[in-house]
């Protein structure tokens, strides 16, 4: 039977946007599953994980304050679903601030007004992974495997945001297993990567590259010397900062690194016998010709 | 000599999550955790027992709540559990209200870049953004970082991951009740700030 969610995409999976990647192979992923996102209709940006500098504080909850009233009002369902970690991350602080804290619930109430809205706070923001795992189950995710990526060693980079501060599914902050199962699942080997929650710089890249650099050298480093074919991830931002900054982290250290970096969506949809396009790897910066072998 | 409590209270009442600075022990396991060590001069810990010790000044111009990448391993390791995350980040937006953060720090002006571009159509254009980005320290600037950035615009472009629209003039259809939104929200802080 179908599942239906509420879908909040976020700017980076926008048409040709940066993750549009993760956008299209999400989307193949759940047909795959059937599963339905149904888009919020006239969202708006979170402002992600730098808002808070110039937004302050209420206009910057009001963001997903206005996302979550809309999805109060287009849908009866209560779970919100996001594919982006910053998205994510500032649906639930925003509905978590609501439930806690009267005062800013009531000053919540007013701003919410001027826009023709209301939210009750009793929505639950959650990531996809958690419907992947707590929704469709392991069992599941494994039956779909037609093409299994024998021989593949991957390393799971899980980054920051889709870990801390709220983790998926109760797993640990200091060495989370979620990604590796997938891995696993998918008939690939995990390797032991110790810079699994480790940062990729993640707003400063764009601002200030050169004093995150050698955070993004160091988890290609990591990946390498763990023997990793490529790495997959969960995070928008750590599959750009660490796929697109390669060449610069060459000529800056002087290193030769020429890794794949895909997405766990690109990764179910390669296993489960979607083809190149369905899983958007024609949309790669670093080609991830290691799994040619396994996807028509 | 009596220290002066003045600028502690003001944090304390008017910084976001501020209050929270009275419970940090002073242990330093923020400051051990913080992947732009190498970057910043004041720790989390070493703010926060500058605010008690009331170094106004020195604390709101520092450079150092700019450095914060958002990665929350401070905030999931710190044993008394205070946000510290959020703590920073409610530093750097106090130092902008108090008119003392540095104006030309990069990452504070991309914060303000990212908000105006975000506002202006209810979504962020990602060209539009990167091109104001670079260009802040004037044209021939933004022409060198352009060149420099070059290999990495191209291939997303050829990836289909970068839209050719460096005006970013869509809107999202209630973008009217959006900007009602947000002004009123200014209207209720800047109230309480006066108050």
């Amino acid at each position: 039977m179908t599942k239906t969610y509420t879908f909040y995409p976020g700017c980076s999976s926008e048409k040709k946007a940066s993750a549009a990647n993760l956008d299209i192979s999400v989307q193949s992923m759940c047909h795959i599953l059937d599963i339905r996102l149904n888009e919020i209709k006239d969202w708006n940006c979170c402002s992600a994980s730098i808002g808070y500098a110039e937004g302050g504080e209420l206009p910057r909850l009001a963001l997903s304050a206005r996302n979550l009233g809309l999805a109060q009002k287009q849908s009866h369902r209560k779970d919100v679903v996001a594919t982006c970690a910053a998205c994510w991350l500032a649906l639930r602080e925003t509905n978590d601030r609501l439930n806690e804290d009267a005062e800013i619930k009531a000053e919540m109430d007013e701003v919410l007004q001027a826009a023709h809205l209301t939210y009750d706070g009793s929505l639950r923001p959650r990531h996809l992974v958690e419907v992947l795992i707590e929704d469709i189950g392991w069992d599941t995710l494994k039956e779909k495997v037609k093409k299994p990526l024998t021989g593949l060693k991957i390393a799971g980079y899980v980054g920051c945001q889709t870990n801390r501060p709220f983790g998926v599914c109760g797993d640990s902050f200091e060495n989370p297993t979620y990604l590796d199962k997938m891995i696993e699942i998918c008939g690939a080997t995990p390797v032991a990567f110790d810079k699994k929650v480790a940062c990729c710089g993640g707003a400063l890249a764009f601002s200030e590259l050169e004093k995150v650099c050698g955070l993004i050298k160091d988890i290609l480093q990591s990946a390498k010397d763990s023997g990793a074919d490529l790495i997959v991830t969960p995070c928008p931002v750590c599959q750009l900062n660490v796929e697109v900054y390669q060449d610069k982290v060459n000529q800056m250290f002087g290193t030769r690194f020429k890794i794949p970096v895909v997405y766990y969506s690109q990764l179910f949809v390669a296993a489960w016998g979607g083809s190149w396009k369905q899983a958007a790897l024609h949309q790669q910066i670093v080609p991830a010709n290691v799994l040619k072998r396994f996807v028509r | 000599m009596a220290y002066d409590l003045s600028f502690a209270k003001d944090v304390y009442e008017n910084a976001e999550e501020g209050h929270w600075i009275k419970m940090c022990m002073q242990c330093g396991v923020c400051a051990g955790s913080c992947p732009l060590g190498p970057h910043w001069e004041f720790s989390p810990r070493q703010l926060f027992q500058m605010i008690r010790a009331g170094k106004a000044e020195e604390v709101l111009k520092s450079e150092s709540m700019w450095m914060c990448v958002s990665c929350y391993h401070c905030m999931v390791r710190c044993p008394r559990g205070l946000p510290i995350t959020h703590i920073v980040h409610g530093l750097a937006r106090f130092a902008v209200e108090k008119k003392r953060a540095d104006k030309d720090q990069v990452t504070r002006r991309f914060a303000k870049i990212l908000w105006e571009n975000m506002e202006r159509g209810g979504r962020i254009g990602e060209m539009a953004l990167t091109t104001k980005l670079y260009m802040v320290n004037g044209i021939p600037d933004g022409v060198k970082k352009g060149m420099e950035m070059k290999d990495q615009a191209m291939s997303m472009l050829k990836s289909g991951r970068l839209k050719m629209d460096p005006l970013h003039l869509s809107r999202i259809r209630g973008h009217a009740g959006f900007k009602a939104m947000l002004k009123k929200a200014r209207e209720i802080e800047q109230k309480k700030r006066e108050s």
